[in-house]
């Protein structure tokens, strides 16, 4: 009898034992998956602080030759990464006048009639267009814009990210719009307001939060994309306006720097400012999201 | 007719979903059929040789085929045992917690540091360690090209899986719970099996990202056109061939990158249905 209780405490002893385990080990494993980050972090802002300068965002990048005579003398490397921020600006800028309308148009489609066939079709399109990697894009937008005009453009560049943030934007749209009450829209109707005027006088400012975080995602999303650039915009040395010719951004210029081993040294500080409008822009939309919540 | 307007333009608008997705495989396929004209589908898919020479051209897809499949399956099988915890910390443990909610945070900022950045951190950070673990002499191949895509996909299977997770109804756990259940033995038993087929299908999902990865494994893999030897050999992958090479590349060559584009495409679309499907069925149960 004695025999039998004792080895009944010892197996609840030892499942309370393997119990405990496990929960060390689960926590100590979600620990280690956060390390990368900090290392990522670390190895960016120690190795990128020391070109972090006023220059960064007002010199264009600099020539192999310049940068090469400025480490033979030991003197920090001359020039910044101008041509890549205002790359950036017109690439993601034209992509996100592209997108913006026509996103919210589909979202508001496919929240609207849910129900239909159709829209079920756009739904499903809507999910592959949102799982072609960046670089199948590229290929698309080289053959769709580079191809018939003859040369490599911002405007290719900005083709290839548009197609990336579509679907992001139409989820957000509808996913946010089926969260509205239904009586939102019913009372604008029943206040004879016309189907127009319910959708931007109340549905949309209602669903504002939701629709504004996905479109900041999705510009940040984009905003870090090399491959489909390296096929559409290519890159150029000089700040360029002209969105039919080629031009830079901030990750092409850290894929050239790093192909260049005059010029590495800027591609820490380069990737630095990447990082940090990335993350402010993550940032903000966390607060919109909470503030604005449905 | 105000409203009439709005409606048909919002139509649309909706069709221009169906034109893109038209227009996109009408670009692959017309592009492709250059090379399989040339070698047919399967020659093309078959073939590990890769020579662009202008004398002997010739060009296969396998190599990059399997290229991609050994990193791909290897970061998920390396992400797996840093993910699974994250899910059941933040799903599970401390579900709805402030420290849930943290750590899921810092994860998911994880998705949002670009792929070049991590091709940067994996080139000066973990290429020494590659190369003093003694896996090869320049550290450059299908290991580190893997270690970091599994970095870059555990924000995607955890946060996804964390939701399946704690999607599981509290009335079941309680009677595991009251029956004497330890903690694990609730998760082993309740929780994984219930949200097993949500978990499987964030982990499909992660797969698809990993396959179609471009930069970071274009910077780490070797950039060889021939298969892996296992994971210490160099390669490339289906999507790194077409970044390294179409810069300068034409005629036939062209054809055979956008045609591996092709295949790449196909490839992640299934991936992706298949995790999709076992979602809707989730969601109707």
């Amino acid at each position: 009898m004695t025999n039998n209780v004792s080895t009944s405490t010892t197996g609840v002893k030892r499942r309370i034992v393997k119990d405990k385990m496990a929960y060390a080990f689960i926590c100590i494993f979600a620990f280690l998956a956060m390390v990368p980050l900090f290392l990522i972090l670390w190895e960016v802002v120690s190795k990128g602080y020391k070109n972090f300068n006023f220059r960064l965002f007002t010199e264009v990048a600099p020539s192999s030759m310049d940068a090469m005579f400025a480490r033979v003398n030991g003197e920090p490397i001359p020039g910044g990464i101008l041509n890549g921020i205002t790359g950036t600006i017109l690439i993601v800028g034209l992509a996100i006048f592209f997108t913006i309308p026509l996103g919210l148009y589909i979202g508001i489609y496919l929240s609207e009639n849910s129900e239909k066939r159709f829209s079920k079709i756009i739904s499903f399109l809507t999910d592959l267009l949102q799982g072609i990697p960046s670089i199948v894009i590229g290929i698309i937008a080289y053959a769709w814009v580079v191809k018939p005009l003859g040369s490599y453009s911002a405007l290719a560049g900005s083709v290839a990210l548009s197609i990336m943030m579509l679907p992001m934007i139409v989820r957000s749209t509808e996913e946010t719009l089926k969260m509205l009450p239904r009586a939102y829209k019913e009372a604008g109707l029943a206040l004879g307001s016309s189907y127009t005027n319910v959708v931007f006088r109340i549905l949309l400012p209602s669903g504002f939060g939701g629709i504004f975080t996905g479109i900041l995602l999705a510009i940040s999303r984009v905003m870090g994309e090399t491959a489909p650039l390296m096929l559409t915009a290519l890159g150029a040395s000089l700040v360029n306006w002209n969105i039919f010719e080629p031009t830079s951004s901030i990750p092409l210029l850290i894929w050239e720097f790093y192909n260049d081993p005059n010029l590495i040294d800027l591609i820490w500080s380069s990737s630095l400012l990447l990082l940090i409008v990335i993350f402010v822009l993550n940032w903000i939309a966390k607060i919109v999201a909470r503030k604005w919540k449905i | 007719m105000k409203d009439r307007i709005f409606k048909i333009s919002l139509f649309a608008a909706a069709v221009v979903i169906l034109l893109l997705t038209a227009g996109i495989l009408y670009a692959l396929v017309g592009k492709s059929l250059e090379v399989f004209n040339e070698y047919g589908v399967w020659g093309f898919v078959s073939n590990a040789e890769w020579d662009p020479r202008a004398a002997t051209e010739e060009y296969g897809a396998l190599s990059f085929i399997m290229g991609t499949i050994y990193t791909a399956f290897f970061a998920l099988l390396l992400c797996i045992p840093f993910s699974l915890p994250v899910a059941l910390f933040t799903g599970e443990y401390f579900k709805g917690k402030r420290i849930a909610s943290i750590v899921s945070s810092i994860v998911d900022l994880l998705a949002g540091i670009p792929s070049i950045v991590y091709g940067l951190w994996g080139f000066y950070a973990l290429r020494p360690v590659v190369i003093a673990l003694g896996v090869n002499a320049q550290g450059f191949g299908v290991f580190l090209a893997s270690i970091v895509l599994a970095v870059m996909i555990i924000p995607y299977a955890s946060s996804l899986s964390s939701e399946f997770l704690s999607m599981v109804p509290n009335n079941l756990k309680e009677g595991a719970y009251s029956l004497g259940a330890t903690r694990i033995e609730v998760i082993q038993k309740v929780s994984i099996p219930i949200a097993g087929s949500g978990i499987v299908a964030s982990y499909i999902l992660a797969l698809g990202r990993a396959l179609g990865e471009t930069m970071a494994v274009t910077m780490l893999i070797g950039n060889t056109n021939n298969i892996p030897a296992g994971l210490r050999g160099t390669g490339n992958t289906m999507a790194s061939v077409i970044a390294n090479q179409f810069g300068e590349a034409d005629g036939l060559k062209l054809s055979a990158l956008i045609a591996i584009g092709l295949l790449l495409f196909i490839i992640t679309a299934i991936i992706n249905l298949i995790a999709k499907l076992i979602m809707k069925k989730l969601s109707a149960a």
